[in-house]
């Protein structure tokens, strides 16, 4: 039991005074750090398992007479570059936080810089599905044009949506970590970059989905 | 701040203020109480639809007072038409499957006791808890919206089979707005859902005190938490099967809508759709959801009767591996619903065969609650009478599985009564039992009251003898071709088995008459019944070690640490014949044994 304590307060040696000298505070975040990481492997499940749905719908539209074929916007694939090298960026900021002890100054710096490159490739990828999708309407392929065309949308849509959420989380950790704050909880690092890692690889998935199906 | 106090230490702080403390509370025993508050209201609507339903399907004519200013197209004057007998049947359907069954003994119970089982202070994720209560209070609204918009609710049922319900207005009155406000109202249920089931199994998995072993959780913890495994992958599936009947009804696509459709005299914009896609993705949901619905009853009764009978079960380990592969195999038998949708035959005979085996780990369970009991002391009380009531629903409905796991014999006897009979017992009326053995075992705990036993028993006798009255004939209707979902049978071959229907009404009148009781008893109870002792039925899990109604944190500021397996019963310990999961003494086998 203390040596639970001890591990926990050498992880949490820049929290502010009040937090460390507490010994019932480090429970409790020690325990917010195991829930969290459960919680996100749960999460990357189910969004999996929905995924797995939409799949397995576009396996059963596939076979029906109207199926046809969509020339994907060769935009998509610098798109993957860049959600790809977003991903690398965050594993570079994740390794510069866990280097040394949470919470050194030098790591701060140099995660927060890759926090801001990641971010702006997540934005860069966003833009990019936007433009793909506008590329396809100027051609007059919409949502509801063809089933080719719907799951394209439907796909990209919802992948850029779950994106989204984590380009939400990585503007609240830039924020942290620019204002020199390392008061959130390091599993929400963590969390975020397994959170980021698994959007790459799915969208890595669904691009070879939709060149395969569609 | 700098005192470390346990207020600062628990994951949230001290509730203050109405708001915090009673509507968007944190601690998990307000939210499994607003569960479970949801669900009452669910229940009693979901009653009352099933009453007009019953009147007016042997009464075609009778006129309902009140019922034409809900809605007067559907019922003018009060007389129900059959469009509006379909709406209502939807509404009980919806009600009854999501926000009584899925939340009363999963949601309620499960955020209630589940922390206190495993002697946490409060469920992983506070926030994502109140969220998930919230946003399925919010599904609930859009479902109830339904009734006061003037197209009324669908017509559709339940299941909402495309493409009928992807196409709109053509397809009937509810079918335009109504329909849309189900759809929404279920995809938001789903996402409500999955929320719970990811704090559930992080819970469970993190949690648990010193000395809580996997094995060592109560039966009831362990049936939430492979329910929760359970939901996160069926709520995972109906939810992206809303989104594409979403689009198919507002954006044009045509996923559930074939070509050439003509309904009402229109031709569908929409081409090449597929109708059983919207079937395969329901019930790969659809068919867990009734293992979501009865498995937390089965651990809940089993919890129940362990504590009753004073001595543990044959053997709880095979229970929980039987609960087990009742959720692993609930996912391989989906298409036992859609043998006549024109499935390969083989494909069918795929399906029929772990739906028989299924069969296997539920025989299992049964027999271990029939050999328990066998020879045991056990006392009675509601709670126990409603435990047994479980078994008796268990068995009585789901016999007649056995008949509709088989293809051949489905053919036959789908969409039958035979078939309503038979859910209405297994996952409805036995998981209702669970439900209600449940609430006379806990209430105790919850309110720091006890309630009325008298009221309870009788609430029991003319539960358990009514709904064998309503369903048993029920199967009977069915054998002799009588179809589901339709509004009446007066002039058709079934006319002569309307005195069967009509009994079934009365007695429909009267079982529910009779939870008026159990809302009397709950009510009174709450606020005037005995008060109760921290430990009514000396028992040995956890919740029982902590005062009734348990404080904010649940434990204050002790760390339970956790010695023995909750089954500890018929032996010799300091308070009597049995040793509490947190107590540090040896057992001793009780002398004489």
């Amino acid at each position: 039991m203390s040596s639970t304590i001890a591990s926990v307060n050498s992880q949490t040696n820049a929290l502010p005074p009040p937090k460390r000298a507490s010994a019932q505070a480090a429970l409790v975040y020690e325990r917010q750090e195991r829930v969290s990481s459960s919680g996100i492997w749960v999460g990357v499940f189910a969004i999996t398992m929905s995924f797995a749905a939409f799949t397995s719908a576009l396996f059963v539209r596939e076979g029906t007479t109207d199926w046809g074929h969509l020339e994907l916007p060769s935009v998509l694939y610098i798109n993957t570059l860049v959600l790809l090298m977003s991903t690398l960026t965050l594993e570079s900021a994740r390794r510069a936080l866990a280097a040394g002890p949470f919470g050194n100054i030098e790591g701060t710096r140099k995660a927060s810089a890759w926090v801001m490159i990641t971010l702006l490739l997540g934005l860069a990828f966003c833009a990019g599905q936007f433009h793909a999708w506008q590329e396809l309407r100027a051609e007059g392929i919409y949502l509801a044009t063809n089933p080719n065309s719907s799951f394209f949308y439907l796909l990209t849509f919802l992948h850029a949506l779950h994106v989204f959420v984590g380009i939400l989380v990585l503007v609240y950790l830039a924020g942290r970590l620019m204002a020199s704050h390392t008061t959130f909880r390091r599993s929400l690092f963590d969390n975020t970059a397994i959170y980021w890692h698994f959007m790459g690889g799915l969208w890595v998935y669904l691009l070879l989905l939709c060149r395969m199906k569609l | 701040m700098e005192e470390g106090s346990v207020q600062q230490a628990h994951v949230h702080a001290p509730p203050e203020g109405f708001l915090r403390k009673h509507v968007f509370s944190l601690d998990h025993k307000v939210i499994g109480k607003q569960y479970y508050g949801l669900a009452l209201v669910a229940v009693f609507t979901g009653m009352i639809l099933s009453w007009l339903m019953r009147i007016h399907m042997v009464w075609p004519t009778a006129k309902i007072p009140l019922l034409e200013h809900l809605s007067s197209a559907g019922a003018p004057g009060g007389v129900i038409t059959p469009e509006y007998y379909l709406s209502l049947m939807t509404m009980h359907g919806t009600l009854m499957v999501f926000f009584v069954l899925t939340n009363a003994p999963f949601a309620a119970f499960g955020n209630y006791f589940l922390p206190i089982q495993i002697g946490a202070e409060d469920m992983a994720f506070p926030r994502f808890n109140m969220m998930s209560f919230w946003v399925t209070f919010t599904a609930w609204v859009v479902l109830m919206l339904a009734f006061f918009i003037p197209d009324g609710p669908p017509i559709s049922g339940w299941t909402s089979y495309a493409p009928l319900s992807a196409v709109g207005k053509d397809a009937g009155p509810g079918m335009q707005y109504g329909m849309s406000l189900w759809g929404l109202s279920i995809a938001i249920f789903c996402i409500g859902s999955l929320l719970g089931a990811l704090n559930f199994i992080a819970t469970t998995l993190d949690l648990r005190a010193k000395g809580m072993t996997l094995m060592r959780m109560p039966l009831c913890t362990w049936a939430w938490f492979i329910t929760s495994c359970i939901a996160l992958l069926a709520f995972a599936v109906l939810l992206p099967a809303c989104i594409l009947l979403i689009l198919d009804r507002h954006a044009g696509t045509s996923f559930y809508v074939p070509g050439g459709l003509v309904i009402s005299d229109r031709l569908q914009p929409h081409s090449g759709g597929s109708p059983l896609l919207w079937q395969h993705l329901f019930w790969f949901f659809g068919h867990p959801e009734v293992y979501i619905a009865i498995l937390p009853s089965m651990g809940i009764v089993s919890h129940i009767l362990v504590n009753s009978m004073r001595k543990p079960l044959l053997s709880s380990k095979v229970v929980i591996y039987s609960m087990m592969s009742i959720g692993f195999l609930s996912y391989m038998v989906w298409g036992h619903h859609m043998f006549l949708s024109g499935m390969n035959p083989i494909s069918a005979l795929a399906f029929s065969f772990p739906t028989l085996t299924i069969t296997i780990p539920a025989t299992v369970l049964t027999l271990i609650w029939l050999g328990s009991l066998y020879g045991a002391n056990i006392q009675i009380n509601s709670a126990s009478l409603f435990a047994l009531g479980f078994i008796s629903m268990f068995v009585a409905g789901g016999v007649s599985g056995f008949f509709l796991a088989q293809p051949s014999i489905d053919i036959y006897l789908h969409a039958t009564y035979f078939v309503v009979g038979h859910f209405h017992m297994v996952m409805g009326v036995a998981s209702l039992f669970g439900v209600f053995a449940g609430t006379y075992f806990w209430f105790p705990k919850m309110s720091g009251r006890m309630m009325s036993e008298p009221l309870g028993k009788l609430h029991f006798w003319i539960t358990f003898i009514g709904t064998y009255c309503i369903f048993m004939p029920f199967h009977y209707l069915g054998l002799i071709g009588n179809v589901r979902r339709y509004q009446s049978f007066v002039d058709d071959f079934m006319a002569p088995y309307l005195g069967v229907h009509k009994f079934v009404t009365v007695v429909a009148l009267i079982t529910g008459a009779a939870q008026f009781l159990f809302l009397y008893n709950l009510i009174y109870s709450r606020f005037k019944g005995k008060p109760a002792p921290d430990n009514p039925w000396n028992a040995t899990t956890l919740e029982w070690s902590i005062p009734s109604p348990p404080p904010w944190n649940n434990f204050g500021d002790r760390h339970p640490i956790v010695y023995h397996d909750p089954f500890q019963y018929g032996v010799k310990g300091s308070k009597g014949d049995y040793v509490m999961q947190d107590s540090p003494e040896q057992v001793v086998p009780a002398s004489g044994d």
